[in-house]
């Protein structure tokens, strides 16, 4: 999953340490294996290099972890970019539309509308693939069915999503 | 008899700008408290596919009895052609149906007690094809559908892949120029949906026969030219031009 633009839409909340930010992020996307510190920093440095995110309160010369960081317009805009285009399908797709989501009700974007992107992206794949099955030998057949069996499982996993909006809404707010 | 000989469209979604088939604007429609239907607008062109999915109780069927003139909404507007079918009384509508539409739905709709190619020879019959010309063309339609084993059976004989693709020859053998059908595959293994709406998407696009139908299945929806998605009685994907 994206982890920089990631973190970069969780400065879209507000200003924030890198400690804090790390502990925000683990929150939600680090379940399986939190954010080491060292990388925090290395993706700080870089969106700050891209315009995306400015130092803010810390004398010169302090040490990364006494600045607070906080996002520019451009940086929110880059956010928005990466929200609302739609993922190409592939096997390993559900982090990067989990941490879209979570990012868009965080930042009070419209996370049913990314959703409802993503979904069409994915019946437009759905259907590419059913017509090159039509007449096509079975070999042919078959490596379309197998795409069309793991395009379909993400594709309910983003109805479900969808389903609960609201009551990730709640959870996200807390 | 041949109502589609006029239409030379394309069986694929065609050009922005030619007029629609059918065309709904602003349907709403509430059974008591519960609004099923909450402002729908939706064109559909000759020869064009389209699958109505989304989440169980959205308002689906609903929306393609409505667009059938099955139902008749409390506000808003459904023109098929030139007619305005939501001003026309029941006997009116009933006549469009019958010319004009084509029905699959999932269960009960062949008639038990007569065999295969009886059940699609009914309905050329009642267009008035002549009785030997009807029976020629229902065989041909079972053939074409891969049923040319069953045409003697009778519906209590057949798999449910093989009845409903049996009702979709019925449906198509008086070639409507629009076929409505609600969950087409909605009690089919992955095979048997696949063979039936392989049948009837092919069939559908020889014909020139557009078809709505609604769907819980995105694989059976990958078989339409586009998605609509129906939320809570609205469209929130594919609205009325695609
Ligand atoms: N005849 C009826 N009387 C009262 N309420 C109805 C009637 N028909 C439908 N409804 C209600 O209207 C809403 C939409 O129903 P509809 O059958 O169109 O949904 P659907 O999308 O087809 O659902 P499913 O996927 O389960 O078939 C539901 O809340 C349903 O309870
Ligand atoms: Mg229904």
């Amino acid at each position: 999953m994206d982890n920089t633009t990631t973190l970069l839409g969780l400065l879209g909340t507000g200003a924030s340490y890198g400690y804090d930010l790390k502990s925000r992020y683990d929150r939600w996307f680090g379940l399986k294996k939190p954010l080491a510190f060292g990388q925090v920093y290395t993706t700080l440095t870089r969106l700050m290099r891209n315009g995306w995110i400015v130092a803010i309160g810390a004398e010169a010369g302090a040490g990364p972890e006494r600045k607070r960081y906080g996002i520019t317009p451009a940086g929110r805009a880059r956010v928005l970019e990466w929200i609302f285009t739609p993922e190409v399908p592939s096997e390993t797709l559900q982090s990067d539309l989990f941490a879209k989501t979570i990012i868009a009700l965080l930042l009070g974007d419209d996370a049913g509308r990314l959703l409802d992107l993503q979904r069409s992206r994915h019946m437009a794949r759905m259907r590419e693939l059913t017509n090159e099955k039509r007449g096509a030998g079975l070999a042919v057949v078959l490596a379309c069915d197998h795409a069309l069996f793991h395009i379909e499982a993400d594709l309910r996993w983003i109805d479900l999503t969808a389903a609960r909006l609201s009551q990730l809404q709640a959870e996200v707010k807390k | 008899m041949n109502k589609v000989e006029t239409i030379s469209m394309s069986a694929r979604a065609p050009e922005n700008g030619s007029a629609p088939l059918l065309s709904a604007r602003g349907l709403r429609l509430a059974f008591g408290l519960t609004e099923a239907l909450r402002g729908i607008d939706l064109d559909c062109h000759a020869g064009e596919i389209i699958a109505v999915t989304g989440p169980s109780g959205s308002g689906k069927s609903t929306l393609l009895h409505v667009l059938a003139g099955v139902l008749v909404p409390d506000e808003g507007t459904v023109d098929y052609d030139t007619v305005r079918l939501t001003d026309l009384d029941e006997a009116g509508r009933s006549r469009l149906r019958l010319d004009k539409f084509g029905f699959v739905f999932q269960y009960g709709q062949l008639l038990p007690d007569l065999n295969a190619v009886d059940n699609v020879t009914i309905p050329l019959l009642l267009a008035g094809v002549k009785r030997r010309e009807a029976r020629r063309r229902a065989d041909a339609w079972l053939d074409r559908l891969g049923l040319g084993e069953c045409s003697r059976k009778l519906p209590g004989q057949l798999s449910g892949g093989q009845a409903q693709r049996v009702a979709i020859a019925r449906a198509l053998a008086t070639k409507p120029t629009l076929l409505f059908t609600d969950e087409p595959t909605g009690s089919l293994d992955s095979l048997a949906a696949e063979t039936v709406m392989l049948a009837l998407t092919e069939a559908a696009r020889d014909a020139n026969t557009a078809v709505i139908l609604t769907t819980h299945d995105p694989r059976t929806a990958a078989y339409a030219d586009r998605e609509v998605v129906v939320r809570d009685g609205q469209i929130t994907i594919g609205g009325a031009y695609g």
